[in-house]
């Protein structure tokens, strides 16, 4: 399945991509796994979305996709189907934090 | 011809000056790494093309960048983007923007808790890279001081790193405490004359020293007195700001402490104060002349809250006698309404003959002095707050 995902600019800069990222995910289409496949792409990405060990996403930042904030939805819920089927991206943002 | 490098790492990015040995026009590049905390870089003294670099955010955390080209390109050392992150065997590749706690059952295990703020036990939770040590002798290792206070060490080139877990497990770990600035660990001196010993410094715990490569460590904060403590000569929880070391003579050790100036003539295992005649023995950066064990150089701060130079003029202070002997070094510096602060790892040396000085400020000024201190002129006068400075000197 590919996915499309969007990272805030300086992760794009760390990854060295312009652009959405287009991943290919086995199985089940959720935060986890499109995360898992992100890291496996773009070593340079891990610990900066999720702690390297308890794979908490990071407080600063957040996932939306559809409209929707699901950042605090389960990591191995499934994600909405127009994300499964590559029609809209999963989005990967850093949250504002300023004046 | 000789020359310099003089790496800046600031509030929005890394900059890199260099120029040649006379030291009056400076080639600027940066920032690198826009945006982000460099909270420092530095330069190996075995390769002076390899650099480290601690990039962090409090967004997306901790990132460790790496030149081996003396600063012109960069990259981060752990498995290059498009291979996979696990070798055939499963195991995982370099992953360098990885520091994880040692909970080994061995080392680990009893070093779940350290003391917060209002003395309640709190768990260490990685925060950032302060300071980066490269060995003396191999460009590939290197050490890496953290908030929250532990020291990392990396044998491949920053590809991977591995707490030396015997410093927070010595026995006092658990009653260490954050200052305000967090419990970082911010100096690391490596002993010249002996690969076997490390002096580190943590606020707010103090000095420790270890004699057998990081194996195990012990407090070295005797002859140390803090008013601002329950008991001020405690063996832990001294504010130390930072110590310096001439290589020549790894025995004697210059700290700036929250408050007082002070010295140690025997490996830290005493201390005296030195602050004589200056003007407030507040401050953050000292550091020792390249050439002239016994000159030491500070920045007085006006004092714990008011984190600026007295009457609002910057002034450098330099002991030719190992302290206690000052004299104010103010030719080509702000000597009104100046109130910028100069952070404890944001002051430098050259060894080029005569000796040159370097700090930066949190308004953004890097002041170099070609002549020891006598006259000093600024780089640059305009970049993002001046988090650390350090200098190579090139051959």
């Amino acid at each position: 399945m590919m996915i499309r995902v969007t990272l805030p600019a300086h992760l794009r800069k760390l990854a060295h991509v312009d652009g959405e990222v287009k991943l290919d995910v086995e199985g089940q289409v959720t935060q986890r796994s499109v995360i898992d496949a992100l890291e496996a792409r773009y070593p340079m990405l891990q610990g900066t979305i999720r702690d390297h060990v308890t794979q908490k996403r990071r407080a600063f930042v957040r996932f939306f996709a559809c409209g929707e904030d699901l950042s605090h939805e389960p990591p191995d819920a499934p994600l909405p189907d127009t994300v499964a089927t590559g029609a809209e991206p999963f989005m990967i943002v850093g949250a504002i934090a300023g004046g | 011809m000789s020359g310099v490098r003089v790496l800046v790492g600031t509030r929005k990015g890394a900059f890199v000056l260099a120029s040649d040995g006379k030291r009056d026009r400076w080639d600027i590049s940066g920032p690198h790494f826009a945006g982000w905390e460099i909270y420092h870089l530095k330069g190996s003294p075995a390769d002076p093309n390899r650099l480290y670099t601690s990039q962090s955010s409090g967004w997306f955390g901790q990132i460790i960048q790496r030149s081996d080209d003396g600063g012109k390109t960069w990259h981060q050392p752990g498995t290059p983007p498009g291979e996979p992150t696990t070798t055939p065997e499963g195991m995982p590749k370099g992953e360098s923007n990885k520091f994880v706690y040692d909970t080994s059952p061995e080392t680990g295990k009893p070093l779940t808790t350290h003391q917060w703020y209002d003395g309640t036990p709190h768990p260490w939770e990685f925060k950032r890279v302060w300071h980066l040590e490269p060995s003396l002798t191999d460009p590939d290792t290197v050490y890496a001081g953290v908030e929250d206070a532990a020291l990392f060490r990396s044998i491949d080139g920053g590809q991977t790193w591995q707490e030396l877990a015997g410093l927070r497990g010595h026995g006092s770990g658990s009653s260490w405490a954050p200052g305000a600035g967090g419990m970082c660990l911010h100096t690391i001196l490596l002993d010249p004359s002996d690969p076997n010993r490390i002096f580190i410094a943590i606020s707010s715990a103090g000095a420790f020293r270890t004699d057998d490569a990081g194996k195990s460590w012990r407090p070295i904060n005797r002859g140390l007195h803090s008013l601002y403590i329950p008991n001020p000569t405690a063996e832990v929880g001294h504010c130390v700001h930072r110590i310096a070391m001439h290589r020549s003579h790894p025995d004697v050790l210059f700290m700036q402490k929250h408050w007082d100036v002070m010295r140690s003539d025997d490996a830290g295992e005493s201390w005296h104060e030195i602050s004589g005649n200056l003007p407030t023995d507040f401050g953050f950066a000292i550091d020792v002349h390249a050439h002239e064990p016994e000159t030491i150089y500070v920045v007085p701060i006006k004092s714990d809250s008011e984190h600026f130079p007295p009457d609002g003029k910057l002034r450098v202070y330099r002991s030719r006698t190992g302290g206690n002997e000052w004299e104010p070094l103010t030719n080509g510096l702000p000597q009104s309404d100046c109130y910028v602060n100069v952070l404890r790892d944001a002051m430098a040396v050259d060894s080029l003959d005569k000796c040159g000085v370097y700090f930066g400020t949190t308004g953004g000024q890097v002041y170099a002095s070609a002549d020891g201190g006598d006259s000093w002129a600024p780089i640059v006068r305009d970049l993002p707050a001046v988090v650390s400075v350090e200098v190579q000197t090139l051959p």
